[in-house]
């Protein structure tokens, strides 16, 4: 005990002392922190990158599968723009020169390397041993009505067009342009993509009312990706203005409010200093670092300029030594509210998913940097400041205290009782917690109010899907995909494939050799098989190599030594769960049906995002782990109670199972984004716990309270404290829950749920718990009757 | 001080009007028909060539071909391709009727089944048998098929910008650098595609003069900087000997040669 009151007079002493220097040396203290401040932020640099791939850390097995996949084949990016013309009609003269029109225009796309539209589409017939290869409808001007329909009824028999470029009605059509990123720097190649389509577009809509135009593609995924970044840094100038209304209501004072605006912007100005510095390119999920800085950052200056104010209003006392003694009272408390934050924050690294190690690593810094600035150019702009004393606050403060302390009377008359029934609640949310499921299908990311989502949308409705996966079929052997046994099974394998209710579109190598085959016999309907003799079916091959169009070549479909080649696979939306078992099943029927060659595993970049969030999720297990520990041992040492840290174990974890028990019932699916929130809601949940805690101790140690007594005490004395800081948080995140980027949004809204939770654990459980297990202890000492309780 | 200045801008400007005298375009046009007339009268020839296909990743793969050429003045020159290998291919030979107005006609024998294709598509940009060079690259160069424009001379060498005629063209221009000391042959040529911007480069190595007159580049090197990919033509000695006439580019001739 007299070494616990030593180290606790050491930290006192130590708070004193720095405040007194920091009240003492005030402008100096203010010139140096505005000088690193600005001096960070000259460092900064805002940039974003949207590339799909920044989800992915470079050990991410599906993304080494895919990268695998895309050394062996053409790789490439797109943009599907989607005609719908208004009379439903594609295939009338005036919508054919539009769409050819267009066609052309699309060739002058940046880094685009080849345009596919039903007008250019390579057609081959056969006339005995006569082959014509051409558009399909070239200078469609001079082409009539007789030989339109006829263009129409090639059109929707071919299957490379069907639910790829065009409907099955032929109402709805797609330009289907390939561009090759040099990938040199995603944050200027694909705004340059999206800048030149997007003016093609609206001069087109301006020469063509009669079409509807949707767009869609990976290139705007990526666009959409890097706009939602921008749209959610954007939320910061709602919450700095939350963050002004609340001060201003909770202090009643402008300097205070003026001071914590200067607090919450210097922690900023050093993040942003921070991407500087660490070359971070801002992606959705980091984009939100502003607001939750802002929103973390804002509970420490609001701790100690309420305590200050306090101390003048309430106790009198003159400025400089209301300042000193907030400091001594505040400095420990905000230390460790501060660094659990940073551990949350920075075990967001343990993650597979690499924007979210910069949102916790940009977080941390900033949270560090808030708890400098809060400790010194608070304090420094306090003392420059004059303040003006008033006393009328008082009386309020006394009635709410009435309420907290009822509300301690509550609970403490009925500790077990209220154990049970949070037990009992917590059990069946955890429960239902459990049937949560991961989904992280990317285009839902995006909310209604994102036209990437509106149009993808449409397109997955009219036309195609967006979600593909790809097999890389192998046959064993340099040339073998000229194998007659190899293109059988991989005929079987795209039959196979056909038949699944998921998929939209099938696109084989075995549907080539078809095709060509057919050619060759003067369009005969019975050849369309594949060849039975190896020769025959490369010298087809080749046949048909010497037929592809600019921009095209085999490779997008058959390695460089041809023995493999890409089976792709369109699927209808999805949810991730139906992917994974459709790529599941599509791989057992290899295995089943197939030569061990022929085996392959699904790959693409839906089925990369369906597997992120199990990924993440593990990854994050051990990172939570951690967190838990180093939150708890933090928690052991600063209440000094090796018991007490342990209970407070289950305060900090329950509110996230109840969270998440809670989003069974409002969702039940969780993205990536939701992943994190463990390990860095316990970061900011764990604040309740300890201010909770501590002034129960304190209760039980210097002023010798038996538990009752000292729960009512911890009411009394943090209730308010508890209430104005969720209500803080919960303004910051209710924010963020108006992000249209899922990962961010529900991100956002668990983390209100567990907030919420929290303060609810923390005011019914904990006192509970509290009080059960000084059960025995209290039986013991003397039952010292506070007269609070009789009030 | 300023009559001298005067003097000085009125000879500069003197000079430059005696040069433009000719137009960029005439001169691109006079250079490329002085190439075509310095290469003219070898009437036929024949050679072996491997092509070497590299991917971005340093994957290769060969074919080794052979192709013969027979001069015609009149119209478009005539030209025979064997493939030698792979293996699975060998005896696969095309038979190409360049035209100097309109679409060229082209034949295909393909043993395993024994038939000669007539292929009829005015698709010249796609790319030849996976290369990277495109049928309008290799076929045979008609002055009509551009319109020219000199654009600067470095030393010996004219560099003169050529827009396809053919709306189908995967380019939207080529700029060629011939060499007017050594019989204009061609030392490298740039390509622009439709959005104009480069898109290949082609450079000639290992020249070699033949009868004295003809020059014929034994390296052809043609790297598509947008693809990274690569395509390596090494050719074999050529054979301007065989005296090939318009029989030995026949249909019949084309079933011969590919066996």
């Amino acid at each position: 005990m007299n070494a616990i009151n030593k180290a606790k007079n050491a930290t006192n002493a130590f708070a004193k002392n720095w405040a007194n220097f920091v009240i003492k040396f005030k402008w100096p203290v203010l010139i140096f922190t505005i000088l690193l401040a600005t001096g960070l932020a000259s460092q900064g640099k805002m940039q974003f990158d949207g590339d799909y791939h920044v989800f992915f850390s470079e050990s991410n097995p599906e993304l080494e599968a895919f990268d695998a996949l895309q050394e062996k084949y053409t790789k490439d990016d797109n943009v599907i723009v989607v005609l719908a013309p208004k009379n439903g009609d594609i295939f009338t003269k005036e919508n054919l020169m539009a769409i050819e029109e267009l066609t052309a225009e699309a060739w002058n796309t940046p880094y685009s390397s080849r345009v596919d539209a039903v007008t250019n589409f390579q057609h081959t017939s056969a006339q005995g041993d006569d082959l014509y290869v051409d558009d399909l409808s070239y200078e469609s001007v001079s082409k009539t009505d007789a030989e339109i329909l006829e263009i129409k009824e090639k059109a929707l028999k071919e299957p490379l067009l069907v639910h790829r470029i065009i409907n099955e009605t032929g109402s709805v059509t797609a330009i289907n342009i390939t561009v090759k990123l040099p990938g040199v720097d995603s944050a200027t190649e694909i705004p340059e993509v999206t800048i030149a389509t997007r003016e093609m577009i609206t001069n087109f809509k301006e020469k063509h009312p009669e079409f509807e135009v949707y767009t869609t593609g990976l290139v705007p995924l990526n666009t959409a990706f890097f706009e939602a970044a921008q749209r959610d840094l954007m939320l910061t100038m709602v919450m700095l203005l939350i963050v002004i209304g609340v001060t201003l209501i909770l202090t009643r004072n402008i300097f205070a409010t003026i001071a914590t605006l200067f607090v919450v912007l210097f922690s900023i100005m050093s993040a942003v200093g921070f991407l500087g510095l660490n070359n971070i390119k801002l992606t959705p999920p980091s984009s939100v670092f502003p607001t939750m800085i802002l929103t973390l950052a804002v509970a420490d200056s609001i701790h100690i300029l309420i305590t200050f104010l306090q101390k003048v209003r309430k106790d009198g006392m003159e400025k400089k030594e209301a300042l000193v003694e907030s400091m001594r009272l505040n400095f420990m408390p905000v230390f460790i509210t501060s660094l659990t934050t940073v551990i949350g924050f920075l075990t967001l690294n343990f993650g597979d998913v690499p924007p979210f190690w910069d949102l916790g690593n940009i977080v941390a810094f900033g949270m560090t940097m808030a708890f400098l600035f809060s400790t010194t150019t608070l304090p420094a702009l306090m003392a420059i400041f004059p303040i003006w004393k008033k006393k009328k606050s008082a009386e309020a403060a006394q009635e709410k205290m009435g309420w907290y302390t009822n509300l301690g009377t509550f609970v403490v008359a009925r500790p077990i009782q209220l154990t049970l029934i949070s037990t009992g609640i917590i059990a069946i949310l955890t429960f239902l917690a459990t049937k949560n499921v991961f989904n992280d299908e990317f285009v839902e990311y995006f909310d209604n109010s994102v036209q990437f989502r509106t149009d993808s949308d449409f397109v997955n409705d009219n036309l195609t899907g967006f979600y593909n996966v790809e097999f890389s079929v192998g046959s064993g052997e340099s040339g073998g995909i000229n194998n007659p046994t190899y293109l059988q099974k991989l005929n079987a394998f795209e039959d196979w494939m056909e038949e699944q209710p998921e998929v939209v579109h099938v696109n084989a190598f075995s549907e080539v050799a078809r095709r060509v085959n057919r050619s060759m016999h003067g369009d005969n309907e019975t050849y369309y098989r594949v060849p039975t003799n190896r020769e025959e079916a490369a010298q087809y091959l080749l046949l048909y190599e010497l037929s592809l169009p600019f921009g095209l070549d085999l490779n997008n479909q058959i390695n460089v030594d041809k023995s493999e080649s890409r089976v792709t696979a369109t699927l209808e939306n999805i949810s991730s769960a139906e992917m994974i078992a459709f790529s599941n099943r599509a791989e057992q029927w290899l295995k089943d049906n197939a030569p061990e060659p022929m085996h392959a595993i699904g790959v693409s970049p839906t089925m990369m995002f369906s597997k992120l969030g199990f990924r993440q999720a593990e990854s994050m297990f051990n990172g939570n782990i951690v967190a838990l520990i180093l939150i708890s041992l933090v928690l052991m040492i600063a209440l000094r109670n090796f018991k007490l840290g342990l209970l407070s174990i289950i305060p900090n974890v329950t509110p996230v199972l109840v969270g998440f028990g809670f989003w069974y019932l409002f969702k039940g699916t969780i993205n990536t984004g939701m992943v994190i929130v463990f390990g860095m809601t316990l970061g900011i949940i764990v604040d309740d716990t300890v201010h909770f805690m501590s002034k129960f101790l304190r209760a039980r140690r210097e002023l010798g309270y038996d538990a009752r007594a000292a729960i009512i005490y911890a009411f009394e004395t943090v209730g308010k404290a508890l209430v104005t800081t969720t209500l803080v948080l919960l303004a910051g995140f209710i924010v963020l829950s108006t992000s249209s980027f899922a990962l961010n949004s529900y991100m956002a809204r668990i983390t209100v749920i567990i907030i919420l939770a929290a303060l609810i654990i923390d005011f019914f459980l904990l006192p509970s718990l509290l009080i059960l297990i000084s059960r025995e202890k209290s039986e013991k000492t003397v039952t010292r009757a506070p007269q609070v309780q009789t009030n | 001080m300023k009559t001298i200045r005067l003097f000085l801008v009125a000879s500069i400007a003197l000079h430059a009007s005696f040069i433009s005298a000719q137009t960029a375009e005439e001169r691109g046009l006079q250079i490329a028909k002085a190439a075509e007339k310095a290469d003219e009268g070898w009437g036929s020839s024949s050679v072996d060539l491997k092509m070497v296909l590299k991917n971005k990743n340093g994957q290769t793969s060969q074919r080794f071909l052979s192709n013969s050429f027979l001069e015609l003045t009149e119209d478009g020159d005539k030209s025979l391709i064997v493939f030698d290998s792979p293996k699975d291919v060998k005896g696969t030979a095309t038979l190409t009727f360049t035209h100097k107005v309109g679409s060229d006609d082209q034949w295909l024998y393909l043993p395993s089944i024994k038939r000669v294709k007539r292929i009829s598509s005015n698709n010249k940009s796609g790319p030849f048998v996976g290369s990277e060079f495109a049928y309008e690259d290799l076929s045979s160069q008609e002055v009509e098929k551009y319109a020219y424009k000199f654009i600067k001379a470095e030393g010996d060498l004219l560099y003169v910008e050529q827009d396809p005629v053919d709306p189908k063209s995967g380019y939207t221009r080529r700029i060629a650098v011939y060499n007017k000391d050594k019989g204009y042959r061609l030392e490298k040529m740039d390509f622009y595609d439709r959005k104009n911007s480069l898109l290949k480069t082609l450079t000639y190595e290992d020249y070699k003069l033949y009868k004295n007159k003809y020059w014929r580049a034994l390296t052809l090197n043609m790297v598509n900087h947008q693809t990274n990919k690569e395509t390596l033509l090494t050719f074999s000695d050529y054979n301007f000997a065989a005296a090939l006439s318009d029989e030995n580019f026949t249909e019949v001739a084309l079933k011969r040669a590919g066996k």
